[in-house]
């Protein structure tokens, strides 16, 4: 048994041939997450925290233990301050909205790094032309890490907040995530940590961390769509004004005004996604069960071949640096733009991302417009590197380019 | 279909060396496209006179598909009236986007594979809803849908 066995997407006769190496875009779901997500619906559905009926009760306790998982996978700081949310997406921005309109000033400077996604980028740019703000952008080194010094030259200009990811979704890159936090701690900036690519290969432990505000997406970790988790210090929670009104958010609504709920429920207006949830912590039991450590392992070694392979062929750019990267390769083949590259990929079932993968910044500064991207996790394996190897191959036989 | 069907001899010449790739001195009218996907951006510049496109020219970089469809779509319009240019853009929209013929297209028939490979149709469309925004006299960037 591998733990490719364990995702029905493999088995469906059309895909015998797939080679998924696209997870960093979104991963498979294994049989455990999708019986769970079934079972919910089957046996407990019903909306939580307001009926006082039995399925309601139940569906509460299985929306509330997802939560009480999640908080126990990542070390959230409580319980009660792990907020569920659509995804990192929908995480960025609540932080933005809420936190940032209160703490956000004129004057003030957002960093951010030249690595982040779109949506590590996006929302401090939206916050900061409304306030008047600035976005400083910290430059990565040629081999696509950050460059610290420029890190610590952004922090002298005392921002309000530092929003850096984890690891990088286009080039793998890992940041030395402990180190950033705590120089952005010691000139008393807010922390806000994307962990989109992070909380699916490795263990996160945000108390240890100390970030302020760390966010990531189920769907990338197995889990189903569309939901996602922001976990943060509960006292700033507490001092944060609501991102959406609605139902379940409020404490007394009057005619003109209205009183919130404590956290989570505070942030969490509307009827929330159970079924997510319960997938979410299915797929925390899942990743639990394969070892945090194993994971990571298996895939920085078929990254590791990838790359390997890919140099052998010769006239092969890889991004990213050597050392300190996860399971994402990231790479350029002379004379194949990487969208004919992934259409000649696909013939041999071989998915792999082409394009700017929503970091358009870090693009400018590669030099290129797209790159190909593949991305593994615990269901790949070396036979999945060989055709992507093979896949290359032919595609560089069809555009006739001998090195 | 096999990538060899759709990356045809002719497709990856015109890729390798592209004809009318320059910038045109003082165009008459000129549109630039973005394909928000990859983000691809392609320039096309015309001189047109007396409804005639006297010359044309386009820039940018992207992927095969793009680069040789820019290429030979500048080919096919150079010294035709203006009416000529909109009537085979349709007819090439209609090739590589809906079912449209591709006979009678000429060498443009080896774009009617794309139809195949939805994901690259705006690829292949990108230049020419660039020239149909010139030609419009569009000032905005046009974003390819289809």
């Amino acid at each position: 048994m591998s733990w490719r066995d364990d995702f029905p997407v493999f088995d469906r006769p059309e895909n015998d041939r797939l080679v998924f190496l696209d997870s960093a875009a979104s991963s498979q779901k294994p049989r455990s997450v999708i019986d769970a997500v079934s079972k919910y619906y089957e046996e407990s559905n019903a909306n939580v925290h307001r009926g006082v009926y039995g399925l309601a009760v139940k569906a509460t306790e299985a929306y509330e233990g997802a939560r009480a998982k999640v908080a126990g996978f990542v070390g959230a700081y409580d319980k009660n301050a792990v907020i569920f949310t659509r995804g990192t997406t929908e995480s960025a921005n609540l932080v933005a909205f809420s936190w940032g309109r209160q703490n956000v000033a004129s004057g003030d400077v957002v960093v951010v790094t030249a690595l982040e996604h779109h949506s590590n980028l996006v929302p401090w740019q939206i916050l900061c032309e409304e306030k008047g703000a600035t976005i400083r952008m910290v430059e990565i080194n040629e081999d696509g890490s950050l460059d610290l010094q420029d890190f610590a030259k952004a922090l002298s200009l005392n921002p309000r907040l530092v929003a850096v990811s984890h690891i990088s979704n286009a080039i793998g890159t890992v940041n030395p995530i402990k180190r950033l936090v705590a120089m952005a701690r010691d000139v008393g900036a807010t922390t806000f940590v994307d962990g989109a690519q992070a909380a699916p290969h490795v263990q996160i432990d945000v108390s240890a961390l100390q970030a302020d505000f760390y966010a990531f997406s189920g769907h990338k970790m197995l889990a189903p769509m569309g939901i996602g988790v922001l976990v943060a210090r509960p006292e700033i929670l507490d001092a944060m004004p609501p991102f959406h009104g609605g139902g379940e958010m409020i404490k007394v609504v009057g005619d003109t005004s209205s009183t919130f709920a404590p956290i989570p429920s505070k942030f969490e207006a509307g009827t929330p996604n159970v079924g997510g949830a319960v997938g979410l912590a299915a797929a925390i039991d899942y990743l639990e069960g394969c070892g945090m450590e194993a994971v990571l392992k298996h895939e920085k070694e078929l990254g590791r071949l990838a790359i390997q392979g890919l140099q052998g062929l010769g006239g092969v750019k890889i991004f990213g640096p050597e050392s300190e990267r996860a399971g994402v390769v990231s790479f350029w083949v002379d004379g194949v733009h990487p969208h004919d590259l992934a259409t000649i990929l696909d013939e041999s079932g071989v998915a792999v991302r082409a394009g700017h993968h929503c970091a358009q910044p870090l693009m400018r500064r590669l030099g290129v417009s797209a790159t190909a991207r593949a991305s593994f996790y615990v269901y790949n394996d070396e036979k999945d590197v060989d055709a992507l190897i093979g896949g290359v191959r032919k595609a560089k036989e069809i555009f006739a380019i001998t090195v | 279909m096999d990538t060899r069907e759709l990356y045809q001899q002719v497709i990856l010449d015109h890729n390798l060396s592209p004809k009318n790739f320059k910038r045109i001195e003082e165009p008459t009218r000129t549109a630039v496209g973005h394909n928000p996907l990859c983000g691809d951006e392609v320039t096309v510049s015309l001189i047109v006179e007396n409804g005639v496109i006297e010359d044309v020219g386009f820039q940018g970089g992207g992927c095969a598909i793009s680069q040789a469809s820019a290429s030979m779509m500048t080919a096919s319009v150079k010294g035709k009236t203006v009416s000529e240019a909109r009537a085979l853009f349709e007819k090439f929209h209609a090739m590589v986007a809906e079912d449209g013929e591709s006979e009678a297209m000429g060498r443009l028939a080896a774009f009617s594979g794309v139809r195949e490979f939805p994901a690259r149709v705006k690829c292949a469309s990108l230049s020419w809803h660039t020239l149909k925004a010139a030609l419009d006299e569009r000032a905005e960037m046009v974003v390819t849908e289809e």
